[in-house]
């Protein structure tokens, strides 16, 4: 198990470096932060804009390895850089980052546990009312984007809040600017801001969660061992719980890291449609404005995310499976 | 079995499927809409109406117009033309690069397999929205196949595994084997006798692309990344139209209904399809992740 662990870590490694670099490259080439400088009004002269991004590193006319080369060397040390505005990198990601893996955590969350249960329901009652139910619920909200969903919540909310002719659900923002208070309002301030952007990022995940436990599940339904557990005197319900439970997640547990992948894309249109000023909507300034090492920094947290998860989902996979823990 | 009666046997599970029927007809009239509606509506997407600015729809406007006075029905429709174009050639072109992929890799084996793996591992870990939002704004000026070719390259890393596992078992198979001891050259067992037994699978997982392509293009638009005005896709109608959703609904409700309808459809054919193919398989397999949200 250990070495399995340490295995998949090395990779890991590998691919979070390799992805950081493909960025860094990606990023210089494609992003303009001249045009940034040069948009200002009045337009600084030439000279200057050379020296501000020669100092960020961002210099357009330097070759890109000489541009890369002071990166690294200052990230070991756990220094990202300047943004383009001439801040530091890492207080922006310690601002941003608590916001954004709030969301993301409410939304794994959520979304695996309510998925697992539907999908598990559903395959139990394969056919009925509540199976066709959940089958056309979670299609629709895989047909619509995600954008198209936070905005119908948010107009939903619009409508509850003008028929109740005050605010009952909060839609913008992460929390109230200038709210007084202990920790209990504060708490609740703040949990309040959650509910809409956690349905929006939930909600997929629970469709397709639901998807894979109900497919799963159904696999495993007619398998030879559940009949003797049942025979043995298990209610079916039970001999699911039992013994059908922990095969029917392996295939979602490989599902797993790809959904991660998923939910983050799904924060960064909810963060940008509900104002939070997390991970994502960073991402979407730091491209307009030519923000290289912003950038970098947002593919820095968006691959460790994933990576995680996926060695989350190798060590669930090999908790399940005891044959994956054989070397 | 002959090709013919494999065809028909198809067809024939497809047709016993409510949905997949409905899915199958809806398909077909959005295709008529979206290729015959231009010669039907007097006006093209780029007209401007200044007698009628945000008019609901009447008999002059069916959809009604937009802000400037465009009419939202050409609009509609020139929009529906442009995703369902970038849908079927983003699904098009990553199925045919995961099946070279995945089929390379899992033949050939050793170094092959290593590199092409971690290849789609690095591109599995880099989020695609990033990626995309990055590169976009440089390929503006090169028109919507550049956004047909991007968006191509980051959805076939998912499908290349797949293809890859069904090629290491096939790769074992006798009439492999056989071929492979009569001299018959690599690249042509990978084509006439791989690439033939996953082809259910990739018609499937294509057809399913098709929507995923949709919903990754709106959303793209959405950021304003996407296709760029004068031309219109559904991305940048919903985009445009979404501030005013509640004071002038027909901007917002008509291309976001029609896309909804679109991808439902697709993945209701799409699943049909997969039944129909290969009825032993209803298992779950992580298909492809369209930029916003999942699909399954």
């Amino acid at each position: 198990m250990l070495s399995l662990i340490l295995r998949r870590l090395v990779h890991c490694t590998i691919l979070f470096l390799s992805s950081v670099v493909l960025t860094y490259a990606l990023a210089s080439t494609a992003l303009d932060p001249r045009a940034y400088f040069e948009g200002r009004q009045p337009p600084p002269p030439s000279r200057v804009v050379d020296s501000e991004l020669s100092r960020l590193g961002m210099d357009d006319r330097a070759p890109l390895p000489e541009r890369f080369a002071h990166w690294p060397g200052r990230a070991v040390h756990g220094d990202l850089g300047r943004t383009i505005d001439g801040e530091s990198v890492n207080a922006e990601f310690g601002r941003r980052v608590g916001v954004s893996v709030r969301l993301l955590l409410v939304g794994t969350v959520a979304g695996t546990a309510i998925g697992v249960l539907a999908g598990m329901w559903a395959a139990v009652r394969r056919g009925g009312p509540g199976d066709r139910a959940l089958t056309v619920f979670s299609f629709a909200v895989l047909c619509v984007p995600t954008f198209v969903l936070a905005l119908l919540l948010k107009t939903g909310a619009l409508a509850v809040n003008q028929a109740a002719g005050s605010t009952v659900i909060l839609y913008t923002g992460e929390h109230t600017p200038g709210l007084r208070g202990g920790w209990a309002v504060q708490l609740r301030d703040t949990a309040a801001h959650l509910l809409l952007p956690a349905i929006c990022v939930a909600i997929p995940a629970i469709a397709s969660y639901s998807r894979y436990q109900r497919a799963a599940t159904l696999d495993v339904l007619g398998a030879d061992h559940l009949r003797t557990a049942q025979a043995k005197g298990l209610t079916p319900g039970r001999a699911l719980l039992r013994h059908g439970l922990r095969i029917s997640l392996v295939p979602v547990s490989v599902f797993f890291s790809f959904g991660m992948l998923a939910l983050f894309t799904g924060a960064v249109f909810t963060e940008e449609i509900f104002g939070w000023p997390g991970m994502g909507s960073w991402l979407v300034d730091s491209v307009r404005k030519g923000d290289v090492n912003s950038v970098v920094a947002i593919d820095l947290f968006a691959a460790a995310v994933v990576l995680l998860a996926g060695l989350l989902a190798d060590v669930v996979h090999a908790l399940l499976d005891p044959r994956v823990r054989q070397p | 079995m002959t090709g013919a009666g494999r065809g028909r046997a198809v067809l024939r599970r497809m047709v016993r499927r409510p949905g997949a029927l409905c899915g199958l007809a809806v398909l077909l009239l959005l295709f008529t809409l979206a290729f015959v509606g231009p010669f039907v509506s007097p006006w093209t997407h780029t007209d401007v109406d200044y007698s009628a600015l945000r008019q609901p729809p009447d008999a002059r406007h069916w959809m009604g117009t937009n802000r400037i006075g465009q009419d939202v029905f050409a609009q509609v429709v020139r929009g529906l033309q442009k995703s369902l174009l970038i849908g079927l050639l983003v699904a098009l072109f990553s199925t045919v690069l995961a099946a070279a992929v995945g089929a390379c890799a899992g033949y050939f084996g050793g170094w092959t397999d290593r590199v092409l793996m971690f290849v789609v591992d690095l591109m599995l870990v880099l989020p695609g929205l990033l990626v995309l939002v990055v590169v976009a704004p440089k390929l503006r000026d090169r028109g919507w196949i550049a956004l047909v070719g991007l968006l191509a390259l980051l959805g076939w890393m998912v499908t290349a595994r797949a293809v890859r596992g069904m090629t290491l078992s096939l790769k074992e198979r006798q009439f492999v084997v056989v071929a492979r001891l009569m001299g018959v050259s690599p690249l042509r067992i990978i084509w006439r006798h791989v690439l033939p037994h996953t082809a259910s699978f990739l018609i499937t997982d294509a057809t399913i692309a098709v929507g995923g392509a949709v919903i990754s293009e709106t959303g793209l638009s959405y950021f304003g990344l996407g296709v760029q005005p004068p031309d219109v896709s559904l991305g940048t109608l919903i985009a445009d139209a979404t501030d005013v959703a509640l004071v002038y609904p027909w901007m917002f409700f008509f291309p976001t209904g029609l896309l909804i309808a679109f991808v439902l459809a697709v993945n209701l054919v799409g699943g049909a399809l997969r039944d129909a193919l290969d009825p032993t398989t209803d298992s779950a397999r992580p298909s492809r992740i369209p930029l916003s949200g999942m699909s399954s």
